[in-house]
């Protein structure tokens, strides 16, 4: 094949949730796409716990939703059990999460895939970069192809240096059953990134035949069931089951205590770090001694199979004593494992290497997004991928990387967290990450981000058209409500009184009214002639969190207005620091190394101080270096 | 050259003149929104460049003072940007009343050398300042580390910590709870998080109205006279003080109790405190006083290290194991022995208490050094950002007191707590998201 016949714009490595978002949104921008996968059977795979969502998760899926991405409708198709967590804390913290079939799962993200206009698919690992002059030129894949592109996205997931436990053995694995990329990482290895190490751990699966259920808790869906894009309905829902819960108790525990110098993690074999949030079974019991019991969530993985994913047992125990402590839960007394529990350590690339954009520091062209990066979950995988396919096309299109901020999504607050503090456990998103929580909210993520999306030319059509429906009606009925006045002495006092705990005091328009936190539309209608009955469900609840979280936006606002003007001040790529006057040895070391876009990034680095970034502003000026963006 | 600043920058204040009694204190406003503050505080809108005779009002609206108000518009400010200068009465309490009433209203206290910062941004200071400007930051900071150290020293430090250990607890149990809601985790409930919350506030309280009133702002700033036995110490104390608090003779280790004189310098109020000559002895009142010395030396502002000049040079150097944090200055006492001249330099000076020679050069060397530069952080200044801190985090832990009251959302009962915090922080230094959940998976069994 001629170099130019094989010319894409873009070559993403990877078919994970980072790489086909990435593909997808590269493609969508209409840049020629091309997708390499080792195996394309496993495009979309979900490879940890079948599910989508749960808090702080579910924003980004929401996020990536509204920016005409593939991961939430695919939920939508493949969702076997929805449900809508902390309804009762407030619309910020609410999030929806999704038991997915694995396998409806996969081919709605396949069939995505193999539909999108600009994006070729090819079966092949890869084994190595093409870099000149710290530009990078393509890939080359393991029967030697040289595949061209202008631009790549790495999204190699825990297939780098990978290496499974199960009790005392160990051997060298992607996930399990998959060959891991070690020719390839090795390549990385050479380049001039720092590599970390990290661990996660998975329960062992078993054979829902064996489950006595009635020994077991059921948890159904919600009702009416949750939808994720806002494309979506629960019209695409398949079929829809339970999930259930158990406990282990004591005897549990002191089989596992008795085992413990078999677990890897215990006696040696790993000393790389897993996630704090997601302790194994061993650790569980080691730290929290006194507990007597430990929740499982029995989670279904499909339809069409009978194996469920026990969530809350990941254990690298040896198999005997996966068995025997299994055996000693209730409503397990009989479960057969389909796959063993395993931990598994892989390779990660220090996020601190990358540019916000997620842009190698080190390589010209060169996108890192998912796992690879240092974060878990689907969800954080899925987000990546979309910017890094973003900013991959727009670099193609010789136009600025897309930079979400802080207060416009958690993507944002992803992003910048990993780029300018780096992560020494596998990050995972959690609503208090942002600050701005109470704008984030998933119920107005197309409000923050459609409008961009299409902007930067990623968004579908008829997306577009869904959401300018839904802005406009927002816009014209919050008028609409704040010119419909009730006069206290038109209403009918008793009636008043029972709606709003009292009399009406002064003319109050409808949308005052809503303010208050007993008053709901339903009530509205009742105060006034007026048919209110053509605010949709959707348009209503933003009319009523606007109205009633009012104060509190507000208050957000001025505080992202008054970090607004340090974000807005740009650090040239090749400022000296060392020569900036009065910084601390300290401080000037950091800069060095994170190398920050902005003033605003610059102040979040730890140990950088107020008055550092006073020094630089006065360096910036009197060094005429400033560059403000638009 | 371009103006780096697309808009003016958040209000900030401070004073503007010299801390300490007075005949006239000038508190100065600057950035976006100055005037609708100024209206706030005088009830009055104040026109460029008229100087307004009015009252100056607390966030309750009652009377703090009576005086000058003016209003510089943009550009043409010392900052460049929208001024407001407060002309109130010289009096310390008036001054932190209005500009506490300023942080209320929106405004936040300047940091060491922000006013010329803008200033310097804003083209108001010429290319060739911004060298000083740079060294006057860098400088006021490290000052300014050692104050706010020194002004945490002590119980106040340690109820503070305590406050913020309860805060955090309280935190990490509200988000747990919005963040793992599918955990069985035993987080508190929301009763006994009210409960908690009102110890809370109780407790700040408390600490608010001891540090308001009680004894550090009234002395103010604490300077310790410390040294070997027979060093003259309680000389200088009876000298600076201008009458015989304590008793001299000639006999080492005379002073046992540390001696309190509370005096002014330049109008500001400081507590002078005579120790025990530092030295090995087995005479177990002299042991007590020695350890007493030790805790004076510990939670003063100013350390004098008296040597007597006639010693060898090693003798007379600060010995190791006093506090580097804090401001020493080396006296060097009896010139009138060996017969040389007053001198000072850095931080020594060089005295005769006998005959009262150099005695003005140490004065002024303490107004420098308590007083600092305008800008310049002092013991008062580190004082008064903590105690705005406080009560701003005293707020919002009482607004999130009202929101569980009101059964409201619990992510807005966690918004006010995290804003709390963000306050203390102020004090006790950053805690991020990450540390936050750091402490959640430490105490709780989270992990489905």
């Amino acid at each position: 094949m001629s170099r130019s016949s094989q010319q894409y714009d873009v070559i993403v490595i990877g078919g994970g949730h980072a790489g086909t978002e990435a593909a997808l949104v590269s493609a969508r921008i209409g840049c020629r796409t091309l997708l390499i996968t080792h195996n394309i059977e496993t495009i979309g795979q979900m490879s940890c716990n079948p599910a989508i969502g749960g808090i702080g998760k579910s924003h980004l899926v929401k996020e990536v939703d509204a920016m005409g991405g593939a991961m939430a409708i695919a939920a939508d198709q493949g969702g076997i059990q929805f449900r809508i967590l902390n309804s009762r804390k407030g619309p910020a913290v609410r999030a929806t999460r999704a038991q997915a079939d694995r396998i409806l799962y996969k081919s709605a993200i396949r069939t995505r895939v193999e539909n999108q206009e600009n994006l070729q698919i090819f079966q092949q690992a890869v084994d190595d970069l093409i870099i000149e002059n710290d530009i990078v030129h393509g890939a080359i894949t393991q029967s030697g192809l040289r595949l061209y592109a202008k631009t790549v996205v790495l999204t190699t997931g825990t297939f780098l240096g990978g290496k499974i436990h199960v009790g005392d053995i160990n051997y060298a694995a992607g996930r399990a059953g998959d060959p891991p990329a070690l020719t390839l990482a090795q390549r990385l290895r050479e380049m001039p990134f720092r590599v970390g190490r990290l661990k996660t751990g998975t329960p062992p699966r078993i054979d829902g035949r064996t489950i006595d259920y009635t020994q077991t808790t059921v948890q159904p869906g919600d009702t009416p069931t949750p939808v994720f894009s806002c494309m979506g309905s629960s019209d695409l829902h398949p079929k829809q089951v339970n999930c259930h819960i158990t406990y282990t108790n004591e005897t549990t525990h002191s089989i596992i205590q008795q085992d413990l110098h078999r677990s890897p993690m215990y006696n040696g074999n790993i000393d790389s770090t897993g996630p704090r949030y997601c302790p194994s079974i061993e650790d569980k019991v080691t730290r929290f001694a006194d507990r007597t019991q430990h929740q499982i969530f029995i989670e279904p993985e499909g339809l069409q199979t009978h194996e469920v994913y026990p969530n809350g047992i990941s254990t690298s125990l040896p198999f005997e004593t996966q068995c025997k402590f299994l055996h000693s839960i209730k409503g397990f007394e009989n479960a057969h494992i389909t796959r063993p529990g395993y931990a598994i350590e892989y390779d990660f690339f220090d996020p601190r290497d990358l540019q916000p954009s997620l842009e190698t520091k080190a390589i010209k062209g060169l996108y890192f997004a998912g796992q690879i990066n240092g974060t878990t979950g689907y969800e954080e995988a899925a987000a990546q991928g979309l910017v890094a396919g973003i900013n991959a096309a727009r670099q193609v299109q010789e136009k600025d990387a897309w930079i979400p901020r802080r207060n416009e999504a958690y993507i944002g607050v992803m992003i910048d967290d990993l780029v300018t503090r780096g992560t020494i456990e596998p990050y995972r998103m959690f609503t208090s990450r942002a600050e701005f929580r109470l704008i984030l909210r998933q119920d107005n993520a197309d409000l923050r981000l459609t409008e961009t999306a299409h902007e930067l030319g990623c968004l579908p059509n008829a997306q577009w058209q869904v959401f300018v429906e839904k802005r406009d009606a927002i816009n014209k009925h919050t008028k609409r409500l704040q010119k419909i006045y009730i006069q206290p002495t038109k209403v009918e006092a008793k009636l008043c009184e029972d709606i709003l705990g009292g009399e009406l005091k002064h003319e109050s328009n409808l949308y005052e009214l809503l303010r208050r936190p007993e008053v709901d539309l339903p009530i509205l209608q009742k105060l006034t002639a007026q048919d209110l009955s053509d605010i949709s469900a959707e348009v209503g609840e933003q009319l009523e969190i606007q109205a009633k979280y009012a104060g509190y936006i507000e208050r957000q606002n001025v505080q992202v207005q008054r970090l607004a003007q340090q974000e807005n001040v740009k650090l040239p790529e090749d400022l000296n620091y060392t020569s900036v006057v009065g910084l601390s040895n300290e401080a000037k070391q950091k800069l060095i190394e994170i190398r920050p876009l902005t003033i605003g990034q610059a102040a979040r680095i730890s140990g950088i101080t107020p008055s550092a970034i006073s020094l630089l502003l006065v360096h910036l000026k009197a060094n005429n270096l400033a560059t403000k963006s638009a | 050259m371009p103006n780096i600043y697309r808009q003016q920058g958040e209000p900030i204040c401070a004073m503007a003149t010299p801390p300490g009694r007075g005949a006239l204190a000038v508190v100065r406003l600057s950035g976006y929104e100055v005037l609708s503050i100024a209206n706030k505080v005088t009830h009055k809108f104040l026109q460029s460049r008229h100087a307004t005779y009015t009252n100056f009002y607390d966030s309750n609206d009652e009377l703090i003072d009576q005086g000058i108000a003016i209003y510089f518009q943009t550009p043409a400010s010392f900052t460049g940007e929208d001024v407001v200068e407060f002309h109130c009465h010289g009096n310390p309490i008036v001054s932190e009343l209005l500009l506490n009433t300023l942080c209320e209203h929106g405004s936040r206290l300047a940091t060491p050398g922000e006013f010329s910062l803008r200033a310097f941004m804003n083209n108001k200071i010429d290319l060739a300042q911004a060298e000083a400007i740079a060294d006057l930051i860098y400088s006021t900071t490290e000052q300014g580390v050692r104050t706010a150290t020194r002004s945490l020293q002590g119980a106040f430090s340690t109820r503070v910590q305590d406050v913020l250990t309860k805060l955090i607890l309280i935190r990490s149990n509200v988000e747990a709870h919005l963040d793992f809601p599918d955990e069985e985790i035993d987080a508190q409930h929301t009763e006994q998080i009210q409960t908690k919350l009102v110890d809370l506030e109780t407790e700040i309280m408390e600490l608010l109205r001891q540090a308001q009133q009680g004894e550090r702002l009234q002395t103010g700033a604490t300077i310790a006279i410390a040294g070997k036995p027979n060093a003259g110490k309680s000389s200088l104390l009876n000298a600076l003080a201008q009458s015989d608090i304590a008793i001299v003779t000639e006999i080492p280790g005379t002073t046992r109790d540390p001696l309190i004189a509370d005096i002014e310098i330049k109008g500001m109020p400081v507590r002078l405190i005579d120790t025990a000559g530092l030295r090995e002895t087995k005479d177990v009142i002299e042991i007590k006083g020695i350890e007493r010395a030790q805790q004076a030396l510990s939670q003063a502002d100013v350390i004098l290290w008296l040597t007597d000049v006639s010693l060898t040079e090693g003798e007379q150097n600060i010995p190791d194991g006093l506090d580097e944090n804090k401001i020493i200055i080396c006296v060097h006492n009896k010139i009138d022995l060996i017969n040389i001249q007053t001198s000072m330099n850095a931080n020594h000076v060089y005295i005769s208490v006998k005959t009262g020679s150099g005695l003005q050069d140490l004065v002024k060397m303490l107004a420098s050094q308590l007083c600092g530069s305008e800008q310049g952080d002092t013991p008062f200044l580190a004082r008064r950002r903590h105690l705005i801190a406080m009560q701003q985090a005293y707020q919002n832990i009482q607004a999130a007191f009202q929101c569980i009251s009101q059964t409201k959302d619990l992510e807005l009962v966690a918004e006010d707590l995290r804003l709390a915090q963000q306050y203390l922080g102020e004090i006790t230094g950053d805690f991020t998201s990450d540390d936050l959940l750091g402490r959640i998976f430490s105490e709780f069994c989270i992990g489905k």
